[in-house]
């Protein structure tokens, strides 16, 4: 079951969504990638990040609590070791950035653009625990909208950028609207949601609790942005969550924390939507 | 010998990975304060080696997996081989895995993570596990006999119904001391309290513990103190158990000296004792750094 998005021909509407697939080769072992619509890498920032102290993920009903603070290798290794492996397993990978700046988002589009093997970049403005991970707190529309305009401007013409949104009822639309002014070319609409670890910590929600809140995200920007391309994620867990996204206009869906509930999940659902297609087209 | 941060063995299990499988419940027996499961996982016991664990989801709703050392692998008539794991039945996850009924069906992936890295020479070995903990040392013990290295055992437990399998420990060790917290069986008193006096005892060259990680600091601070090596498996949260959601990172010493996180699930649950960072592991959210150089696997 191919799929479009953003210029780009994907084989699966299911990818891997930022901060669930571990560095790709963990996942690999259950999932081919390949096989995936694309592999979203956990936010990169320019520099190196060992992410926050324990504990960095609590369980809670239906959903995960997590303030696992951006831990990432930096812009270097990655591309010295995480690209180049992603790329010959054969994902579509997508990066997805975070920076403390507007300088430092230009930076990473700047030689990520460049990179080869990268599919597309997007872009993290929605980090539940920005202030608590270092990174800018995209509060407004209109900050989202300056961090797409910078990122965009430093990459090269042919990697689209895809603008991930947090799933606020209130203001996604007017969110998506002005991002995909300032040039995404596509909205990831849902990460996790504000919330706070038992010791009062910044953290994200995450898990089938959110997620009528992120389908209400979706269908509320499908239906305002008609033209819009939308990704759909959140506590997607099983093939009637993906459907119920689909249908509400999403074009691909992405999946996270039900890789860590079953690290099959990604490849279940993309077997399995693969399977409805072929039924319609029969 | 230098039972270095690898796995030993045969290289071709190593390469094999974990999988995931529905595995059926064949047995459940209850000895003391655990209940001993008997699990159909095909794939996991072949690949099985002393300090990997299972991840087994706990029924749909709870998202977070549950660790489970792997006690033993043994063949069971009309199944090949079978895996038998330890639960206490604590908190959400331990009670629903023991209220289990057999034939039930559960998701289970492994053997994930790294085991005990084995000594290359007949040495002398000290394991310490306390409470469900000690069951991953049992085979351990029988893989350092079959290379010929004296085994002294320590088992710790809060009570007499914590303690696992005493009896059988005197199988396979030359050497075995039992404490309680209660005294209601061996000594009365816990590892850090007499890890000092069994590791002189046994002149053990490698320390191998398994127990939560106050007890392994004492441990690992004590081998140190012994100048022998020391091996401890873990035991933190593991979300998801297979190195996807960098929850479980735990702050190390790296090869190089320098200072980094390990997840545990995936470089661990067995790490050197002296590599591990354990005061800032212990001292938990409020003096651990939230940045810095970070050096992946
Ligand atoms: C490598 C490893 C091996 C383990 N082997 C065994 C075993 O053989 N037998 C056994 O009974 N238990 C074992 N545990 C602990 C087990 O995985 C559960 O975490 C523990 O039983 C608590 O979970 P619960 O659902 O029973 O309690 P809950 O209180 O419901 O747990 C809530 C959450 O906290 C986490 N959590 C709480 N305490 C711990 C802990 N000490 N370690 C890890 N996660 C924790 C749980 O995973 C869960 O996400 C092991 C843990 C690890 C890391
Ligand atoms: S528990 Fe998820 S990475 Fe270790």
């Amino acid at each position: 079951m191919t799929v479009e998005l953003a210029g780009l021909t994907l084989p699966s509407p299911v990818l891997v969504a930022s901060g669930c697939g571990g560095t790709g080769r963990e996942l690999a072992a259950y999932a081919p990638l390949a096989d995936l619509g694309g592999f979203v890498t956990r936010s990169l920032t320019l520099n190196a990040r060992l992410g926050g102290p324990q504990p960095r993920i609590v369980e809670t009903p239906s959903g995960l609590v997590h303030a696992v603070g951006l831990p990432n290798p930096g812009l270097e290794p990655f591309l010295a070791t995480e690209l180049p492996w992603l790329v010959q397993h054969g994902a579509r990978v997508v990066v997805s950035i975070a920076g403390s700046s507007l300088g430092e988002y230009a930076e990473l589009a700047r030689r990520l653009g460049s990179a080869p093997g990268v599919s597309a970049i997007e872009v993290n403005l929605s980090s539940p625990d920005a202030s608590a991970a270092g990174v800018f707190d995209v509060r407004e529309p209109f900050h989202a909208a300056s961090v797409v305009s910078a990122v965009q401007r430093d990459l090269p013409r042919g990697v689209p950028v895809l603008a991930k949104l947090r799933s606020d009822p209130v203001r996604v639309v007017e969110s998506a609207r002005t991002v995909l002014e300032a040039g995404a070319a596509a909205v990831v609409v849902g990460n996790a949601l504000p919330a706070a670890m038992p010791d009062g910590r910044a953290a994200g929600l995450s898990g089938p609790a959110i997620r009528p809140l992120a389908l209400r995200c979706v269908a509320d920007v499908c239906a305002a942005l008609p033209g819009a391309q939308v990704v759909g994620v959140g506590g997607i867990l099983g093939v009637d969550d993906a459907r119920s996204f689909l249908a509400a206009g999403a074009t691909a869906v992405q999946v996270g924390t039900a890789l860590l509930h079953d690290p099959t999940a990604a490849a279940r659902l993309a077997a399995a939507l693969h399977h409805d297609s072929e039924e319609t087209a029969s | 010998m230098s039972p270095g941060p690898g796995p030993g063995a045969d290289p071709a299990v190593q390469h094999a990975g974990p999988v995931h499988v529905t595995a059926e419940l064949l047995a459940t027996k209850r000895i003391g304060a655990h209940h001993h499961l008997t699990l159909v996982a095909p794939g996991v016991p072949e690949r099985f080696r002393p300090g990997t664990f299972i991840a087994v989801s706990v029924g749909e709703s709870h998202l977070a997996r549950r660790a489970l050392w792997i006690h033993r692998v043994r063949p069971v008539g009309g199944y090949g081989a079978a895996v038998e794991v330890v639960v206490e039945p604590r908190g959400v996850g331990g009670s629903w895995l023991t209220r289990l009924a057999p034939g039930a069906r559960l998701e289970v992936t492994g053997p994930l993570g790294r085991p005990f890295a084995l000594p290359k020479e007949p040495v002398s070995c000290l394991l310490v596990g306390e409470g469900y903990a000690a069951a991953p040392l049992f085979p351990l013990a029988e893989r350092l006999r079959e290379r010929d290295c004296p085994v002294t055992l320590l088992l710790a437990a809060e009570d007499e119904a914590h303690l696992l399998s005493a009896l059988e420990a005197r199988r396979s060790a030359r050497a075995v001391t039992v404490v309680t917290g209660d005294g209601s069986v061996g000594r009365r008193g816990s590892v850090p309290a007499v890890i000092d006096d069994v590791l002189a005892q046994a002149g053990a060259d490698v320390v191998y513990a398994a127990g939560p990680l106050p007890t392994l600091h004492a441990v690992a601070a004590a081998a140190e103190a012994h100048g022998a090596w020391s091996q401890t498996a873990l035991e933190v949260p593991l979300t998801c158990a297979t190195g996807l959601c960098h929850g479980c990172a735990v702050p190390v010493v790296g090869e190089t000296g320098v200072a980094r996180t390990a997840r545990v699930c995936h470089e661990g649950p067995v790490l050197r004792g002296d590599r591990v960072r354990w005061a800032e592991l212990l001292a938990g959210p409020a003096t651990a750094p939230a940045t810095g150089p970070v050096v992946t696997p």
